[in-house]
């Protein structure tokens, strides 16, 4: 055997054992260890922890209607999300491709919402909504559609709408910058040779620039999905999961769950039939999304 | 640099960098006696008579901040697992929360403490005894802690109604004769909304607040024993008693009584509603005196006890310690902790506490100087009952279906006989566990 090799195979694997290490304490472990905590009933405080089996999750998926409504309500924001936010971004993305004055500062002010705070978001548009002194039902009046002002955020037609629009709002400039991006790498050349041979913006659009950018499109959509599923800071700070349960979304329920009930076990059951319900739509996604590409 | 030096600094960076997590308690001070806590508005006062008790006695303390309260909880039960509790803290959170502490062994028994003589009396008869009693498990208390104090309070709260003199004067009602009775509080409230001024608001997008003003009327409509009774299982929330206390939520919903958006309004905007007299009454705590003062220190209000549905019963409220300490039982400083609790909770500290955060204090020997709006909160002290003394309690689940239900009642999306169905529902099911 010889000693010197084993020496450098071993020396290189040297170099990457911190950050195995780091992945195994920081991810692998809390992630088995919500499996573990999920088919127990701890309460988060007792160090004593009953095995009570699938009990958690027959119950989570056979009776516990709030949940599932909590994931319709993300899953409705979601579809807000994945379409009109995606397409708000698109729309400025392409703006911003072209050679306009200024196009730094548009960058910047569309980047801005999302390094924002959530909570700080959510405060702001709470002024925004607010039924009596709101700036919106200000503008409504002053438009004269004073029928239409409420209380948006406590209105159980609008409450849903209203943090979805803020949660667009906060996000789009995500989206804005990765499919800025993935217009800037598409080669000028393509564009200025269908000009040549005729192409009108259209044509360029759906015949150079789509297919180019169907990459792009699946990063952002998959973001968008997995960003908004997980929606909660918004929430905390405009409704609290209400009028009644119109805004929960399943991070509220978890978390209500395990801080508010002492119900940790049936929480990280919560978490894991989450997990599973995310990572099957980024999947069907992803599948989706290479049958476009073979098209 | 040569190469063994470059081999000794990476050996030893790499060992720090790893036994930096394994730092516990070990690592801590020995001679300080550290306290977490999640009062952001009496951080200074507490840090600046940690400061006076180390000049006087020598002992280091410190105060850490861990806020909003929900981040505090979470720090809590994440110390519990790695084993960092501090010498002192405070738990927040249900009674059965405080019971698991207990039985956990966290939480220190202080009765003897407490019983032991201290200038001629014991320490535990500084406090009121409605405060004590948050802390206190009895015999026989539903959740098998053995009997003891094991908490302090530092203040005490209650929660009632509060009105705005002003507004009350300019809608021409008597700023000095708020409703008594529940007919009293929607007549004035018409009056109000006909001159065009704002009604009632409270921070029910905190679900609390609402299980606090129904849990009010409740006891004072049907009397405690009921409600127990319903607690137990043995009275189902379908009773007329009950469908009926839903049924004032409804007829402030459809009187208009209520400010625009209340229903998912978090305490915080409630309060600023109220101070900026966007809003003629409220339901809030005593704390409220300090919030307002900060908002507007011209305000002109006062509290009163929320109005009586049943004249055959007084009007219970809400009321007790408002925060409190525990002394971890493991701490290895536990007499340090202690000592530094009675310095504390003695008169000259409550009567700075009281003061610089405008709290209630928790000594009795500390009320005698505060303010009048004080007082008022401060009043009918054998009317207060508090959740955590209750011999029975309701189910989480049954208490959370109770309160966001009343908060479809509030946006008519629900009648009370709905809603009284659906929470017997979720009741029925709690039971069969």
């Amino acid at each position: 055997m010889d000693f010197q090799k084993v020496r450098n195979e071993v020396g290189n694997y040297v170099f990457i054992l911190p950050a195995v290490v780091l992945f195994f304490i920081f991810s692998l472990y809390p992630f088995f260890k919500v499996f573990q905590l999920s088919v127990t009933d701890w309460n988060g405080i007792n160090p004593q922890m009953n095995y009570v089996g699938l009990a958690n999750f027959k119950d989570l998926l056979t009776d516990n209607p709030v949940f599932w409504l909590s994931m319709r309500n993300a899953l409705n924001i979601t579809v807000l999300a994945l379409t009109l936010q995606n397409l708000l971004a698109l729309f400025l993305a392409f703006l911003c491709d072209r050679d306009i004055r200024g196009g730094n500062i548009y960058r910047v002010i569309f980047y801005l919402p999302p390094v924002l705070s959530g909570i700080v978001v959510g405060l702001i548009w709470n002024w925004i909504y607010d039924g009596n002194y709101g700036l919106l039902n200000h503008f409504l009046e002053f438009i004269g559609l004073g029928d239409l002002t409420r209380a948006w955020l406590a209105d159980a037609n609008t409450a849903l709408l209203a943090v979805a629009v803020i949660h667009m709002w906060k996000g789009f400039g995500w989206g804005f910058v990765i499919l800025l991006a993935g217009l800037q790498s598409i080669p000028r050349e393509l564009y200025e040779a269908a000009r040549v041979d005729g192409a009108n913006s259209w044509v360029v659009f759906k015949k150079i620039t789509c297919p180019l950018m169907i990459p792009v499109f699946i990063l952002v959509s998959i973001l968008t999905i997995l960003g908004t599923m997980q929606i909660f800071d918004i929430i905390i700070s405009t409704t609290g999961g209400g009028p009644g349960y119109h805004t929960e979304v399943p991070i509220t329920r978890i978390l209500q769950t395990m801080i508010g009930a002492s119900k940790f076990g049936y929480a990280c059951a919560m978490g894991v039939v989450f997990g599973f319900v995310l990572l099957a739509i980024s999947m069907v996604q992803i599948r989706v999304s290479k049958m476009m590409r073979q098209v | 640099m040569n190469n063994t030096f470059k081999k000794i600094f990476i050996k030893s960076f790499v060992l720090l960098f790893f036994l930096a997590g394994c730092v516990g308690q070990s690592g801590r001070n020995a001679e300080t006696v550290t306290i977490w806590h999640w009062m952001s508005d009496r951080d200074d006062a507490f840090n600046e008579l940690a400061k006076r008790y180390t000049e006087e006695t020598g002992v280091n303390v410190k105060f850490d901040l861990y806020a909003p309260s929900e981040i505090y909880s979470q720090r809590v039960k994440g110390a519990i697992q790695t084993n960092t509790l501090p010498d002192i803290f405070g738990v927040l959170g249900e009674n059965q929360d405080f019971a698991s502490f207990i039985q956990s062994g966290y939480v220190a028994d202080l009765t003897e403490a407490l019983n032991a003589p201290m200038d001629g009396a014991t320490w535990k008869e500084a406090f009121f005894e409605k405060a004590l009693a948050v802390n206190e498990f009895k015999e026989g208390n539903p959740h098998g802690v053995k009997p003891g104090i094991y908490g302090l309070p530092l203040d005490v709260s209650t929660i009632r109604m509060i009105y705005n003199k002003n507004l009350y004067a300019k809608a021409g009602l008597d700023p000095n004769a708020p409703p008594k009775t529940w007919e009293e509080f929607m007549e004035h409230s018409r009056i109000l909304k006909a001159k065009g001024l704002p009604g009632f608001v409270s921070g029910f997008g905190e679900i609390w607040m609402l299980d606090a003003l129904a849990s009010n009327w409740a006891m004072n409509l049907m009397g405690p024993e009921k409600v127990f009774a319903t607690y137990e299982g043995k009275v189902p929330y379908t009773d007329r008693d009950w469908i009926k206390i839903f049924a004032l939520f409804k007829e402030m919903a459809d009187e208009g009584v209520l400010v625009d958006g209340t229903v998912t309004m978090v305490n915080k905007a409630a309060e600023q509603t109220f101070a900026n007299e966007r809003a003629t009454y409220a339901f809030n705590g005593s704390w409220c005196v300090n919030v307002y003062k900060g908002m507007n220190p011209d305000l002109d209000y006062a509290a009163f006890l929320p109005p009586l549905i049943s004249k055959a019963r007084p009007m219970k409220i809400w009321g007790g310690a408002g925060s409190s300490f525990v002394i971890h039982e493991a701490s290895p400083r536990k007499e340090a902790a202690i000592a530094f609790l009675k310095w504390l909770t003695s008169d000259a500290q409550q009567v700075y506490l009281a003061e610089s955060t405008l709290n209630l204090p928790a000594n009795k020997n500390a009320v005698k100087e505060i303010s009048p709006i004080l007082s008022q909160f401060a009043g009918n002290m054998d009317h207060v009952v508090h959740p955590n003394v209750y011999p029975v309690h309701e189910k989480p689940e049954v208490r959370e279906a109770f309160d966001k239900g009343i908060q479809s009642i509030l946006i008519g999306e629900k009648t009370p006989e709905e809603l009284a169905a659906e929470v017997q529902k979720v009741k029925g099911k709690a039971l069969k566990r």
